[in-house]
C-alpha cells in the first residue's frame, strides 16, 4: 500500500527512479541544481538516436540541452535487456523519464521531464521515424546522417515547444522539400534552397492533410485490402487465438478537390474501426459508407480488426513431430504443411521460422520443396517454401543433433508461419463501389487484396 | 551530396575553418558552413564559439538560412546572453514581416532564446502576433505564451497576456484553440491554485466542437482539458461522452486513450440503469483491445492503462480474454502485463483456457517470463475454487518437469495454496518432499519448510528433513532461518518425543549463535513459552491461521480512482498518483473521480460501494494483512522486516531476565492472547490479566437469584433482574439492603433499596466497592438526602463505572461492597449479572467475526444447554438484543437455525456464541468462543437469564 504524504509534505517523495542504482554524472547534477528552469512542464525536451551499437548518433533539444550523460541509464536498461526489442519503453532517471521506440536497427529515445502522455510521446515518435522514412526511402543511420541538416529542419518543424506542430507529410513536404538528386543539384548551380518560403495550404484549412492545387494528368484511386491473420495453433492443431488485422492502404491521385465515397457489401464485418481523420465520421455510423476528401498520394485509409468472436478461417495447417531423444544428442524433426479451405486460391510465399533450444547444434533435413537454413548461431531455421501444391505436400524432416552431454531441451519450439494469398480478403471483405464528386473527370479505381500471415504461430 | 560532407573536417582548427567560411561573402558558401555548424551540433559537438559569426548571417532573405541560425541560436543563446541581444533586432523586425511563416518562424524562436534580456523585447511582438490576422501566427503565438511564462511567470501575468489566451479558446480556427487550451494546461499545471482553465458548459461546448476539426495532436491536449472538467449533473455528462465517443476510432492510440479517459471518468455520474451506460460499457472494449496490435511500445502503455480499467470495471473486458494471449515474440515487458491481465481476467468461465494457456507459458525459454507464469497459476487456483485442483495438478506436473526454477515457483505457490485450501490437497506434499535438494531459493526453501512443518504430523521423516536444513543453519538466508524455527518448534509440538534434541539445538541457535535480533527475538519467545507453558506454547504456535485474500495485489480503491483519472500518462504507467514521482510538482492537485448523480443517488452510495460489496459476499476470506497472528509467529515468508536496532538491544538486555522467569506474568498475558491476537479485542483494563488456568465455579447464589425470579423484565434496554437482599438486617444492624443492578443506554447503575429496621434514625451513608475482575466503581457517591426513619425505605440508584481498579475475582463476577452509615460499616458480597457488562458496540463485522471464530483455539470453546425455552430463533435474537448480544448471521442448517453471535465485555473482551435453536426442541445448545474461557460460564448465565425472562 502507498503512503501518501498530506499537503504541503515535502518529504522526498518515493520516485520509481529509486529503483535505478544512482548515477549521478557530473552533468546530471549541474542540472539538478539549476533550479530555476527545472521544473519546466515540457512535453519532449530532447531526442536522441542510438544506433544498435550504443553510439549516440544525433540529438536535438527543444529546450536547453540535456548531457547525453542522461543516456548512460538507457543503455544500462539496454544491457540488462539483453534482446535489444526487450529494453522497456519508459525508464526513469532522477531527474528525467526516457521514452523510447526502437524502430529499423535505431532507438528514438526521448528524454521528459514531467508527467506526458507516454503514448502521445511514443506515438510521435513513431510518426518521426514515418517521416524519415517517407523523406530518404529508408529510416537508417546512414540516411539520417546524410540528411542531417533536413532531418534537424524537419524536427524543429514538427515540435515546437514540445506540441506537435506540423506531423502531415504533406504539410512537411511543403515546407522541406524532400531529398531528391535532382533537387540538389538544381540547387546547387540556382543557389535555391529546399526550404518551402510560403505558408503550407493544408496547415489551417480544416482539411489539413491535402493542399491545394493538385493536378495530375492520370488520375487514379487504388486501394488495397490487405488483412493480416494473427494465430496461436495448439499442439494438436485447434485454433487458441484468431483474428484479422486489416488496413485499407490507400493511393490517390486526384487532381483538384475529390470527395470521396467508398460502400462495402458486407460493412457489418467492421465493427471495429480506426479512421483516418479525413473519414467523415457521423456517415460512417449511419450508413455505414466511408466518406472523404483523401489526402494526396498514400495514406492509411481505415485499419480494422475482426475479432475472434466471429469465425476466422484457418488458411494452412501443419503437422509436426518434434522431439528430442532422452540421453542422446539427437532428435526429430517433421513438418508438413498443407492449406485449408481457400476459396480455390493459393497460398505462396510460405516462409517457416524456428527458434530451436540452444542445445541444438545442428540440424540435417531434407526438404520436398524449397530450400532450408540453420544458423547455428543464432538457432533459427528458416525454410523457404515457396508455393503450396495441395497434390504434394511441402515436408521437412531429419536428425536434430543436440550438444552432447546437455540435458534435452524442455521447450519444445513455436513455428512461425508467413504466406500470403493474392485476391483473397480472408475476412470476407469486399468493396462495393467507390463514387466521385466534386470533380469532373472521370478517375481510374482499382482494388487489390491480399491476405498474409501475421504473428502466425503453431506451438509444437 | 549527402550532409555527411558536413562532418568529414578536418580536426585541427575546424573551428577556425568554419569562421572564414561564415565571415565568406559568397551566400552559399556561407549557408554551407551553417550546415556545417549545425551537423556539429547534432552529435553534441561544441560550436559555441562561433556565436557571433553565425547571428551575423540571421540577416538574410533566404529563409534556409534564417531558420539555420534560429536553430543554432535556439541551443547556444543561454550561454552567451549578451551576444544574443545582437539578434534581438531581426526578430522585432521579422515579427512584422509581411509573410505568416516569417512572423511565426520569429515569435517561435524568440520564445525559445531562455535569455532574460530578449524576453522583456518579446513581449510587444507577441502581444501583436496573438492577435495577427493569420491563424497561423495565432496559434504558434499561443504556445509562446507558455513558453514565456516558464521563463518569466509573473511578466506574463503582468502583461495580461494569460486573458488574452483565454480569449482564444474561442478562436474560430480549432487548431488555435487547440494550442490556446495545450499552453493554458500547461500553465495551469504549474500554478495549480490559479483558476485559469475556468470550465463551464459554454466553454466546453467551444472546446467540443473544436474537437472534431482540429489534428489528432490538438485533439488530445482538448480531451486531456475535458477530463478535468466537472459535469453539473449526469445529463451533461451523457452529453460530453456522446461527443468524445467518435475519438475511440481514431488511428492516433495517444487520442484514443484521452478519450478513454474522459469516458471512464463521466461513467462515473452516470446511472447504471441506464441503456446508455450499458451502450457505452460496450464501445469501450474494441479501441482498447485494437490498441494491443499496434507497436509494442504502445502495446505496454496501454496493458499498463487496461490494467487499471479492468481493475476499476472488468465487466468492460471480461469476454476478450483471448487477446491478452502472449505470442512467443512479444517483448518481455509486454509479455509480463499480459500476463497480469490473464489473472485479472480470469474466471470460472475462462479458466480452463487461461490455465492451458498458463501451462504453455511455464515451458518457454525466458526465466522471469516462466516463473511469473507458474506463480500466475497459484493465483488463478486461489482465485477460482473451482480451478484449485486442476491448477495443483498443472503445478504437480511442472515439478516433474525437474526444471530447477519451475519447481521452485510451484512450491512457492503450492504453500499459498495449502493457506488457501487447508487439509486438501495435502496429498501432494510426498511429491514436494522429493524436491527437497533442488531447492536453492531463500523463498522456496522457505516455503517447503513452512509445509513441512506444518503438515509435521503427516510426514514420517519431517524431523529428518528440517534436521538436514539445520546443518548450514547459518549461511541461510533471515528468511529461512525464521522459517525453519517456527518449523522445527511446530514439528516438537507435534512430535514431542522424538524430537526435543532437535527443538534444543534451534533454539540454541537461534538464540545464542545469531546476530539477527529477530531470529533471537522468536527464539527467546518460543524458549519461554515453551518452557513455561507448552499448553499455552501449542495454542499459540499451531493456532490456526486466517485464509489469505485471492487478490493480493489489487490497488486500493482510492487510489485507484485516482489513477482512473490519470489513464494515460506516466502516473497510470508507474500506477502512482503523480505526487508521489513527478519533480517539482507544486502542490499537484489530487484529483477524484465524480459522484454519481442522478436517480440512483439515493439507491446506492458511490464508488466505495461496489468493492465493499464484493467484500462482504465472500466473508470467508480476510485480507491479506490482517494476518496478524500469521505475520507475528508464524508465516513470514515475505523479507523480513529487522527492527530498529534500540529495540534489538532492550530485548537483548531483557533476555536473561524472560529467562529467569521474571517477566513470567508478562508472557501468561501474552498466552491468553488478548493483545496481540485478538484482531481488535483485548483486555482494556491494566494490571495482571486473568491467569490461564482459572476456573470458573458456578456461582450458586446467583444461580437460585435466577430461578426465583419470575417477572417480566424490561423491555428496553438490559434484562434488569428483580431486587434481592444483598444484606440481610439481622447482619448489619437494622439496615437491610437489598438491590440489582441495571444497564440501560450505555450505563450500569446499581439498584438499591436501603431499608432501616432499627429503632434509630441512620445517615451520612457511603458505599465502597473492593477490587474486582472488571474494575466496577461507583461513578458517584451514594446520596441518600435525608436520614432515614426507622421502618423508611429509600430507592437510590447508583451509577457505576469500569474505571476502577482490576483483580481476579472469584467468582469471576463477585463484588465485595462496604457501606457505611453512621452507626457502623457493613461488608457484604454480591454476583452481578455479566450482561450489564456488555457494551453497545459490541456487534462484530461479519468477516471478522468469521476470522476471529476461526482464529481462537478450539480448547476455548465451551457448549452449554438452555433448556426449556420455546422462543423463536427471530425472538432470541430481539431479546438478546436488547441486552448487546448481537446477531451477526442468521443461518438455516437442515432445519435448524444457527445464530451467530457476538458481545463484546466493558473491558474489551469479546465473546463469539453459536446458537442452535430446534424447532420441536426447547433445548438450546450454545457454543461460545472467547480467548479468555473463564467468562463463558457467566456469559452463558446471562444468555440462560435474558431468554428466560
Amino acid at each position: 500500500m502507498l503512503m501518501r504524504c498530506g499537503p504541503g509534505c515535502h518529504c522526498p517523495s518515493p520516485s520509481p527512479s529509486n529503483l535505478i542504482p544512482k548515477r549521478v554524472t557530473s552533468k546530471e547534477s549541474c542540472q539538478a541544481t539549476d533550479g530555476k528552469h527545472r521544473q519546466s512542464q515540457k512535453m519532449i525536451h530532447s531526442l536522441f538516436l542510438i544506433n544498435c551499437s550504443g553510439d549516440i548518433f544525433l540529438e536535438k533539444h527543444w529546450k536547453s540541452v540535456v548531457s547525453q550523460s542522461v543516456c548512460d541509464y538507457f543503455f544500462e536498461a539496454q544491457e540488462k535487456a539483453i534482446d535489444v526489442e526487450n529494453v522497456p519503453p519508459v525508464i526513469s532517471t532522477p531527474h528525467h523519464y526516457l521514452i523510447s521506440i526502437y524502430r529499423d536497427k535505431i532507438f528514438f529515445v526521448s528524454v521528459i521531464q514531467t508527467e506526458v502522455p507516454p503514448l502521445f510521446v511514443i506515438e510521435f515518435l513513431h510518426r518521426v521515424a514515418d517521416t524519415f522514412q517517407d523523406y530518404f526511402g529508408e529510416c537508417s543511420e546512414t540516411a539520417i546522417k546524410d540528411n542531417v541538416v533536413i532531418v534537424y529542419e524537419l524536427l524543429e518543424e514538427m515540435l515546437d515547444n514540445g506540441f506537435p506542430l506540423a506531423t502531415e507529410s504533406n504539410i512537411l513536404k511543403e515546407l522541406i522539400k524532400p531529398p531528391t538528386i535532382l533537387r540538389s543539384v538544381v540547387n546547387s548551380i540556382t543557389g535555391s534552397s529546399n526550404v518551402g518560403d510560403t505558408l503550407p495550404t493544408g496547415q489551417l484549412s480544416n482539411i489539413p492533410w491535402r493542399r491545394a492545387g493538385v493536378k495530375y494528368t492520370n488520375n487514379e484511386a487504388y486501394f488495397d485490402v490487405i488483412e493480416e491473420i494473427d494465430a496461436i495453433i495448439d499442439k494438436s492443431g485447434s485454433t487458441v487465438f484468431a483474428e484479422i488485422q486489416g488496413v485499407i492502404d490507400s493511393c490517390i491521385k486526384l487532381s483538384g478537390m475529390p470527395d470521396l465515397s467508398l460502400s462495402f457489401m458486407n460493412p457489418r464485418l467492421l465493427d471495429d474501426v480506426s479512421f483516418h481523420p479525413c473519414i467523415r465520421f457521423k456517415r460512417w455510423e449511419s450508413e455505414r459508407v466511408l466518406s472523404f476528401i483523401p489526402p494526396d498520394g498514400n495514406f492509411r485509409l481505415i485499419s480494422y480488426r475482426v475479432s475472434s468472436q466471429n469465425l476466422v478461417a484457418i488458411p494452412v495447417y501443419v503437422k509436426h513431430m518434434i522431439s528430442f531423444k532422452e540421453n542422446s544428442s539427437s532428435g526429430r524433426f517433421d513438418v508438413t504443411i498443407g492449406p485449408k479451405q481457400n476459396m480455390g486460391k493459393t497460398v505462396e510465399g510460405v516462409v517457416m521460422t524456428v527458434h530451436m533450444p540452444k542445445a541444438v547444434l545442428n540440424m540435417n533435413l531434407t526438404a520436398t520443396q524449397g530450400s532450408y537454413t540453420f544458423d547455428p548461431v543464432t538457432k533459427v531455421l528458416t525454410w523457404d517454401v515457396g508455393k503450396i501444391t495441395p497434390q504434394k505436400l511441402p515436408n521437412l524432416k531429419g536428425i536434430v543433433n543436440l550438444q552432447s552431454g546437455a540435458p534435452k531441451p524442455e521447450e519444445n519450439p513455436s513455428l512461425n508461419i508467413q504466406f500470403k494469398i493474392q485476391q483473397l480478403a480472408i475476412s470476407g471483405l469486399k468493396v462495393n463501389r467507390l463514387d466521385m464528386y466534386g470533380e469532373k473527370y472521370k478517375p481510374f479505381k482499382g482494388v487489390k487484396y491480399i491476405t498474409k500471415a501475421g504473428k502466425f504461430q503453431v506451438r509444437t | 551530396m549527402t550532409d555527411s560532407k558536413y562532418f568529414t573536417t578536418t580536426k585541427k582548427g575546424e573551428i577556425f575553418e568554419l569562421k572564414a567560411e561564415l565571415n565568406s561573402d559568397k551566400k552559399e558558401k556561407k549557408k554551407e558552413a551553417v550546415k556545417k555548424v549545425i551537423a556539429s551540433m547534432t552529435v553534441g559537438k561544441d560550436v559555441s564559439a562561433l556565436f557571433p559569426d553565425v547571428v551575423n548571417c540571421m540577416q538574410t532573405d533566404n529563409l534556409e538560412l534564417k531558420k539555420l541560425v534560429y536553430l543554432y541560436l535556439m541551443n547556444y543563446a543561454k550561454s552567451q546572453p549578451d551576444m544574443a541581444i545582437m539578434a534581438v533586432n531581426t526578430f522585432v523586425k521579422d515579427c512584422e514581416d509581411p509573410n505568416p511563416l516569417i512572423r511565426a518562424l520569429a515569435v517561435r524562436t524568440m520564445g525559445c532564446i531562455r535569455v532574460d534580456k530578449i524576453t522583456e523585447y518579446l513581449c510587444e511582438p507577441l502581444r501583436k502576433c496573438l492577435k495577427d490576422e493569420d491563424p497561423y501566427v495565432r496559434k504558434t503565438a499561443a504556445v509562446c505564451v507558455a513558453k514565456l511564462h516558464d521563463i518569466n511567470a509573473q511578466l506574463v501575468e503582468d502583461q495580461g497576456f494569460l486573458d488574452t489566451l483565454k480569449d482564444l479558446i474561442s478562436d474560430s480556427n480549432p487548431m488555435v484553440v487547440a494550442n490556446a487550451v495545450a499552453a493554458l494546461s500547461e500553465i495551469a499545471e504549474s500554478h495549480p491554485s490559479s483558476n485559469l482553465l475556468d470550465l463551464n458548459p459554454q466553454s466546453i461546448n467551444k472546446l467540443l466542437t473544436a474537437l472534431n476539426e482540429c489534428t489528432e495532436w490538438g485533439q488530445i491536449f482538448i480531451l486531456d482539458c475535458l477530463a478535468n472538467y466537472m459535469p453539473k449533473d449526469d445529463r451533461e455528462a451523457q452529453s460530453i461522452c456522446e461527443r468524445v465517443t467518435p475519438r475511440l476510432s481514431h488511428a492516433n492510440s495517444a487520442v484514443v486513450l484521452s478519450a478513454v479517459k474522459v469516458l471512464m471518468k463521466f461513467m462515473e455520474m452516470l446511472s447504471k440503469d441506464l441503456d446508455y451506460y450499458g451502450t457505452l460499457l460496450k464501445k469501450l472494449a474494441p479501441p482498447l483491445v485494437t490498441l494491443l496490435s499496434a507497436e509494442p511500445e504502445l502495446q505496454y502503455v496501454a496493458l499498463r492503462n487496461i490494467n487499471l480499467i479492468v481493475q476499476k470495471r472488468p465487466e468492460i473486458l471480461k469476454h476478450e480474454m483471448k487477446v491478452f494471449f502472449v505470442k512467443y515474440n512479444d517483448p518481455i515487458y509486454v509479455k509480463l502485463e499480459k500476463l497480469d491481465i490473464m489473472i485479472r481476467l480470469a474466471s470460472q468461465a475462462n479458466i480452463a483456457q487461461v490455465l492451458a494457456e498458463l501451462k504453455e507459458y511455464a515451458t518457454e525459454v525466458d526465466v522471469d517470463f516462466v516463473r511469473k507464469a507458474v506463480r500466475a497459476i497459484g493465483r488463478c487456483a486461489i482465485k477460482v475454487e473451482q480451478s484449485a485442483e486442476r491448477c495443483v495438478s498443472t503445478l504437480l506436473d511442472l515439478i516433474q518437469t525437474k526444471v530447477n526454477y519451475v519447481v521452485q515457483e510451484a512450491i512457492v505457490v503450492i504453500k499459498d495454496i495449502f493457506r488457501k485450501y487447508p487439509n486438501k490437497y495435502e496429498s501432494v506434499i510426498a511429491t514436494l518432499c522429493e524436491n527437497l535438494d533442488s531447492l536453492d531459493e531463500p523463498e522456496a526453501r522457505a516455503a517447503m519448510i513452512w509445509i513441512v512443518g506444518e503438515y509435521a504430523e503427516r510426514i514420517d521423516n519431517a524431523d529428518e528433513l528440517l534436521e538436514s536444513f539445520l546443518e548450514g543453519f547459518h549461511d541461510e538466508s533471515t528468511q529461512v532461518q525464521l522459517q525453519l524455527l517456527t518449523a522445527i518448534v511446530k514439528l516438537f509440538l507435534k512430535k514431542p518425543t522424538e524430537t526435543q534434541e532437535l527443538v534444543q539445538q534451534v533454539l540454541s541457535l537461534a538464540t545464542q549463535d545469531s546476530d539477527n535480533p529477530d531470529l533471537r527475538d522468536r527464539g527467546y519467545i518460543y524458549w519461554r513459552l515453551l518452557s513455561t507453558d507448552p499448553v499455552a506454547a501449542k495454542e499459540v504456535v499451531l493456532a490456526e491461521k486466517p485464509l489469505i485474500s485471492e487478490e493480493t495485489d489489487l490497488i486500493e480503491p482510492t487510489l485507484l480512482d485516482e489513477l482512473i483519472c490519470y489513464i494515460g500518462t506516466l502516473a497510470s504507467v508507474y500506477h502512482k498518483p503523480p505526487s508521489a514521482f513527478v519533480e517539482g510538482s507544486r502542490g499537484v492537485v489530487h484529483k477524484s473521480l465524480p459522484p454519481r448523480t442522478g436517480s440512483s443517488e439515493s439507491a446506492e452510495s458511490p464508488e466505495a460501494a461496489p468493492s465493499a460489496g464484493q467484500a462482504a459476499e465472500q466473508p470467508a476470506v480476510i485480507p491479506a494483512q490482517g494476518d496478524l497472528l500469521g505475520d507475528l509467529l508464524n508465516l513470514d515468508l515475505g523479507p523480513p522486516v529487522s527492527g530498529p536496532p534500540l529495540a534489538a538491544s532492550s530485548v537483548q538486555m531483557g533476555a536473561v531476565d524472560l529467562l529467569g522467569g521474571g517477566l513470567d506474568s508478562l508472557l501468561r498475558s501474552d498466552v491468553g492472547g488478548s493483545p496481540a491476537m485478538g484482531g481488535g479485542g483485548g483486555f482494556a483494563a491494566p494490571g495482571p490479566a486473568v491467569p490461564a488456568s482459572m476456573g470458573a465455579p458456578l456461582g450458586s447464589g446467583l444461580g437460585d437469584l435466577f430461578d426465583l425470579t419470575g417477572g417480566v423484565g424490561t423491555l428496553s434496554g438490559s434484562y434488569v433482574a428483580p431486587k434481592s437482599v444483598w444484606l440481610p438486617a439481622m447482619k448489619a444492624k437494622g439496615l437491610e439492603i437489598s438491590g440489582t443492578f441495571s444497564r440501560q443506554v450505555g450505563s450500569i447503575s446499581m439498584d438499591l433499596v436501603l431499608t432501616n429496621k432499627a429503632l434509630q434514625v441512620m445517615s451520612d451513608f457511603a458505599i465502597q466497592f473492593n477490587r474486582n475482575s472488571f474494575g466496577l466503581a461507583p461513578a458517584a457517591p451514594l446520596q441518600v438526602h435525608a436520614p432515614l426513619a426507622p421502618n423508611q425505605s429509600v430507592e437510590i440508584s447508583l451509577p457505576l463505572n469500569t474505571v476502577g481498579s482490576v483483580m481476579k475475582m472469584d467468582p469471576l463476577n463477585n463484588l465485595q461492597v462496604a457501606v457505611k452509615n453512621n452507626i457502623d460499616v457493613f461488608y457484604f458480597s454480591t454476583l452481578y449479572p455479566l450482561h450489564i457488562l456488555f457494551v453497545e458496540d459490541g456487534k462484530m463485522e461479519r468477516q471478522m467475526f468469521l476470522a476471529t471464530w476461526k482464529d481462537i483455539p478450539n480448547e476455548n470453546e465451551a457448549q452449554f444447554q438452555i433448556k426449556d425455552c420455546s422462543l423463536s430463533a427471530d425472538a432470541v435474537s430481539s431479546k438478546l438484543q436488547g441486552s448487546n448480544i448481537f446477531t451477526i448471521a442468521k443461518r438455516n442448517v437442515e432445519g435448524q437455525d444457527m445464530l451467530y453471535q457476538s458481545l463484546k465485555l466493558t473491558n474489551g473482551i469479546w465473546v463469539l456464541a453459536e446458537l442452535r435453536i430446534q424447532p420441536s426442541n426447547p433445548t438450546f445448545t450454545l457454543s461460545l468462543k472467547c480467548r479468555a474461557p473463564e467468562v463463558s460460564q457467566h456469559v452463558y448465565q446471562a444468555y440462560d437469564t435474558i431468554l428466560k425472562n
